[in-house]
């Protein structure tokens, strides 16, 4: 599979409390990020609040400019924003969030809102809008009869639809989709889980799909992307990453999550309280709250090391055989 | 918290400043201030005379200088009309407004709260409904309206108080009654929707949950939330207790800082205007201050925000 | 004998009936689910059982605690109930404690309600139930304010003030929901662990099923304002027999076992307006028949100890991920 889009060393911070009298804090919410996707997989990114996903998905999409670090698409970089290149692209990468509601205009029927991209962008023959849309809507899973319809008339996971057909109607290669079903009820969920899988077999779609509930990512993912504190800690083919996972932090993360019916034998429980970015502990992130941690991880932060596909970032994963490749994490 | 303070204390004077250079720039940039206040039909020897007086032939920049050291030095010049230092002749004017906006302020929270609060926590009812069409009448009156139709009823028909002067209390009663109907009703409406807001809150259900009593949810954990919107509210009607009653005292010839308004300005009293624009602007900044403390004492929230800073 | 029993519990906000008749019996030191998706009534009934909610909700039916009737009790008897029998943890845990006033004095409220103790009394076990709960350093923590605590200490002072009137029932709605996967995990955690160490029974409300059989012997699922299912936790999720349950299930991904497309149940939650004739789940249901549309099946005991209320009830007794592909549907 090519590369569609190449991010490396991506680094975001934010300044914050800057008064005239104070000194600012920064806030480093994503930092040194290398990272491929690519055509026609669905990467997952998983982490707790705090950990950057959604600013790293924000940034592959090229609306947050990058503090530090590359995008290349296609191998060739991210044209700068404003320029007629960037606008194209713009059109090829979608974004699809939490809350449907607020991302649709209450005022418009849904089937305006999914043909307004392509009024406005002339993608197609003005005619031909109503049959484009129908199309689209049909894609999606929504009735011809729901086409008048106003936002708030539709229940929630219907109102996620009108969103990922709006997405749709540009004809676009790339999807972000942060946290697209966090709002929605467990059948529904299913619902639209399934459509997004459906748009990766049929459009060829390729997706970033950023969420917390890992039981989702990994039923619809093919590589997941583990964050804490704006870094990767590891990084792996979904299903091995959940049925083994190699970092202390993503074997956490794995076990907290109850499964129907057995609820939570042998899980490891972690101390602690999620991360802050703006006070980032020394060395490796993760140590504070990590049950293997000792001396060396509070001195050093660990390196995301390649062996074979799979990439993690610990210290007490180094005596592991197979070192291939080692990326360098720049502090 | 001292610390805040001071930065408060500083940033203060630089709002004051500003307001004043704004001031400043309005008064001599806007036209000829020589022409504005004396009127197009003044001859013009009095406009050559008033310029004179006041500088307005020195470059603009000089004159800014002026104004500055003017400010600093809090000496304005003396009063056309009065002749007394114009920053004497405004001081000794606030006694006689705040006579009258005081009382009023304690009627605007006294009653207006009470009232809010009690619709608020008897929602849909018909004392609910009562508060809220008194309050839009209140507000909805304009005060010079309220007055002449007071001095009306109780002055000219009933001959029960006094229409005007300023010789003991039952002239006051007119005033205050004048200038507190709007401000009841304001603060009516605010309690109310603050008070509405802070019900529906989580930690309401978690205080009803606990057992408390209805009383105990109420005053414990209700109000001391809701106060912190209602506070901004106040701070505007202290913010305008010195120079809000100027409708009012003209109506009922109230000799107070609002009326010194109207005549300084009618008579082109410069240096009156300028000290008054000054002790205005200081009461409003001075308000904003204490709200903003009061902020600080009501909610921990915005406490810890400064001391993150 | 039961420590709390509900009968024929009904609801309506404005003419609007959103339970219809529920019938749930919590012993004493048990532990039960609540499952249901969004506007199901899971917290409604609680809500109606403590006199929680606004006037202008219509209640009808019993809800008795070790015989007391709370259904249209004074308001001196529920306030006695609430905190002191009968405590309720929600799901912001964030917005759920008093913003303006410290944690220590929240606490001490609740102790001094129904404990009567005060001062350094009141302090030293508040100090104490702090500890408990997991906060660090408890002792110089006890005079922060609320925002000055994470989202899961949140929840875990909320969990403490739970404990301050020694309560033999604590309703927990949706306390993990807004909280991060290990949170979460910690709060299942603690939650079971004070379960065992007071003997306390609990109330699980929740729509993560997962959750629920970490910390529930039993669970009822609920569907438009009514138990539709319910039984021990082992048998409901080995042998689910509503439809509904079964969907759920499918629904449902899994973090082990073959990755598998995932079986939505088709439509929509039903608006409580406009609810469909006979069982309110049949135009969802593959299994339903004309007869499901016209007449509403009652919550029948069931050999093996649960109840269902279903005319065709799922028989096979295995549940299966067939791996068909499902109908998207609108």
């Amino acid at each position: 599979m090519s590369v569609l889009l190449q991010a490396s060393g991506l680094c975001q911070q934010y300044t914050t409390g800057k008064t005239l009298f104070k000194h600012p804090t920064v806030v480093r919410a994503v930092d040194s990020i290398d990272l491929e996707i690519r055509e026609g997989e669905i990467a997952g990114i998983v982490g707790e609040s705090g950990s950057g996903k959604s600013t790293l998905g924000r940034m592959l999409l090229g609306i947050e400019p990058p503090y530090r670090g590359e995008l290349t698409w296609r191998g060739a970089p991210m044209p700068a924003p404003g320029t007629p290149e960037w606008r194209r692209l713009r059109r090829e990468m979608q974004l699809i969030f939490q809350d449907p509601l607020a991302a649709l205009d209450r005022r418009m029927t849904i089937a305006d809102q999914i043909g307004e991209p392509l009024e406005i962008h002339g993608l197609v023959p003005r005619e031909a809008i109503r049959n484009r849309v129908s199309e689209l809507m049909g894609k999606v899973g929504l009735r011809p009869d729901q086409a008048g319809r106003y936002p708030h008339e539709l229940s929630g996971g219907q109102r996620q639809r009108v969103v990922i057909a709006r997405a749709l109607a540009m004809a676009p290669k790339f999807l972000v989709c942060d946290e697209p079903v966090s709002a929605l009820d467990v059948s529904i969920q299913a619902q639209v889980v399934n459509l997004l899988y459906d748009l990766k077999l049929e459009e060829g779609l390729t997706m970033v799909f950023i969420s917390h509930d890992l039981k989702v990512v990994r039923n619809l993912c093919d590589r997941v992307v583990v964050m804490y504190l704006g870094r990767i800690v590891e990084e792996g083919p979904a299903d091995e990453i959940f049925a083994n996972p190699r970092h202390p932090y993503t074997q956490a993360l794995v076990s907290s999550v109850p499964s129907a019916g057995r609820g939570h034998a042998k899980r490891i429980l972690l101390q602690g309280e999620p991360p802050n970015p703006a006070s980032r502990p020394s060395g490796c992130a993760f140590h504070p709250r990590c049950h293997l941690a000792d001396a060396a991880c509070k001195a050093e932060a660990p390196a995301l090391i390649r062996d074979s596909h799979r990439l993690a970032a610990c210290l007490k994963l180094r005596a592991a055989p197979n070192q291939d490749q080692v990326r360098e994490i720049h502090a | 918290m001292l610390r805040h303070i001071l930065s408060r204390l500083v940033r203060s004077f630089l709002t004051l400043m500003l307001v004043m250079t704004f001031a400043f720039l309005v008064l001599r940039l806007s036209g000829d201030p020589a022409l504005i206040l004396l009127g197009p039909d003044a001859p013009q020897d009095a406009i050559n005379a008033f310029r004179e007086r006041w500088g307005l032939n020195d470059p603009i920049w000089k004159q800014y200088l002026a104004y500055l050291v003017q400010l600093l030095t809090l000496e304005f010049g003396v009063s056309m009309r009065d002749q007394v230092p114009a920053l004497d002749l405004v001081l000794s004017r606030i006694p006689a407004t705040l006579a009258i906006t005081l009382p009023a302020l304690l009627l605007k929270v006294g009653l207006g709260i009470p009232a809010g609060v009690y619709a608020a926590l008897h929602r849909q009812s018909i004392a609910d409904r009562g508060v809220i069409t008194l309050s839009i009448l209140g507000f909805t009156v304009p005060s010079f309206v309220l007055g002449l139709l007071l001095v009306l009823v109780f002055a000219v028909q009933l001959g029960w108080l006094p229409s005007g002067g300023q010789e003991g209390v039952e002239h006051a009663l007119l005033p205050i009654l004048t200038l507190s109907v709007g401000g009841i009703g304001i603060m009516a409406r605010f309690a109310r929707s603050a008070m509405i807001e802070v019900l529906g809150q989580p930690y309401i259900r978690t205080a009803m949950a606990k057992g408390l009593s209805w009383r105990s949810v109420v005053w414990k954990h209700a109000l001391p939330n809701a106060a912190v919107p209602i506070v901004t509210l106040l701070g505007f009607m202290i913010g305008s207790l010195i120079a809000g009653a100027a409708v009012v005292e003209s109506i009922f010839s109230w000799p107070g800082v609002g009326r010194l308004i109207v005549t300084a300005v009618a008579n082109r009293d410069l240096a009156v205007v300028q000290a008054l624009l000054l002790v205005i602007a200081s009461s409003m900044i001075v308000a904003n201050f204490l709200v903003d403390l009061a902020y600080g004492l009501l909610d921990p929230r915005l406490r810890s925000r400064r001391a993150a800073h | 004998m039961s420590l709390i029993w509900i009968k024929d519990l009904r609801v309506s906000f404005d003419g609007v009936q959103v339970l219809h008749g529920i019938n749930l019996q919590v012993g004493k030191g048990e532990s039960i689910g609540l499952v249901g998706e969004s506007g199901c009534g899971k917290s409604v009934t609680w809500l109606a059982a403590l006199g929680l909610l606004p006037q202008r909700a219509q209640i009808s039916g019993s809800v008795t605690l070790e015989g007391r009737e709370l259904v249209n009790a004074s308001r001196g008897e529920l306030e006695q109930v609430r905190g002191g029998r009968i405590a309720m943890i929600f799901q912001d845990p964030s917005s759920s404690l008093n913003p303006v006033q410290r944690v220590g004095k929240q606490l001490d409220e609740s102790l001094r309600l129904h404990r009567g103790l005060s001062g350094a009394t009141a302090r030293a076990e508040a100090i104490r139930l702090l500890d408990l709960v997991g906060i660090p350093s408890a002792k110089t923590r006890i005079d922060l304010y609320p925002h000055e605590f994470s989202g899961g200490q949140c929840q875990r002072i909320m969990i403490a003030m739970a404990l301050a009137g020694e309560p033999d029932l604590l309703i927990a709605d949706e306390p993990t929901t807004a909280l991060d996967a290990t949170i979460q995990a910690q709060i299942l955690d603690l939650l079971a662990t004070i379960r065992h160490e007071t003997g306390m029974a609990m109330v699980f409300i929740s729509h993560d099923l997962g959750a629920v059989s970490a910390v529930c012997d039993r669970a009822a699922v609920m569907y438009a304002g009514r138990v539709v299912e319910q039984n021990h936790i082992g048998e409901l999720f080995d042998n689910p027999r509503h439809p509904y349950t079964v969907g759920l299930f499918e629904a449902i991904p899994e973090l082990q076992g073959p990755r598998r497309r995932l079986q939505p149940i088709n439509g929509t939650v039903p608006n409580p307006r406009h609810l469909p004739r006979g069982c309110a789940f049949s135009p969802r249901c593959a299994h339903a028949s004309d007869f499901c549309r016209s007449a509403q099946p009652a919550l029948l005991q069931q050999p093996d100890g649960g109840q269902v209320a279903c005319f065709h009830p799922v028989r096979d007794p295995r549940r299966t991920f067939s791996p068909a592909s499902a109908e998207l549907a609108a």
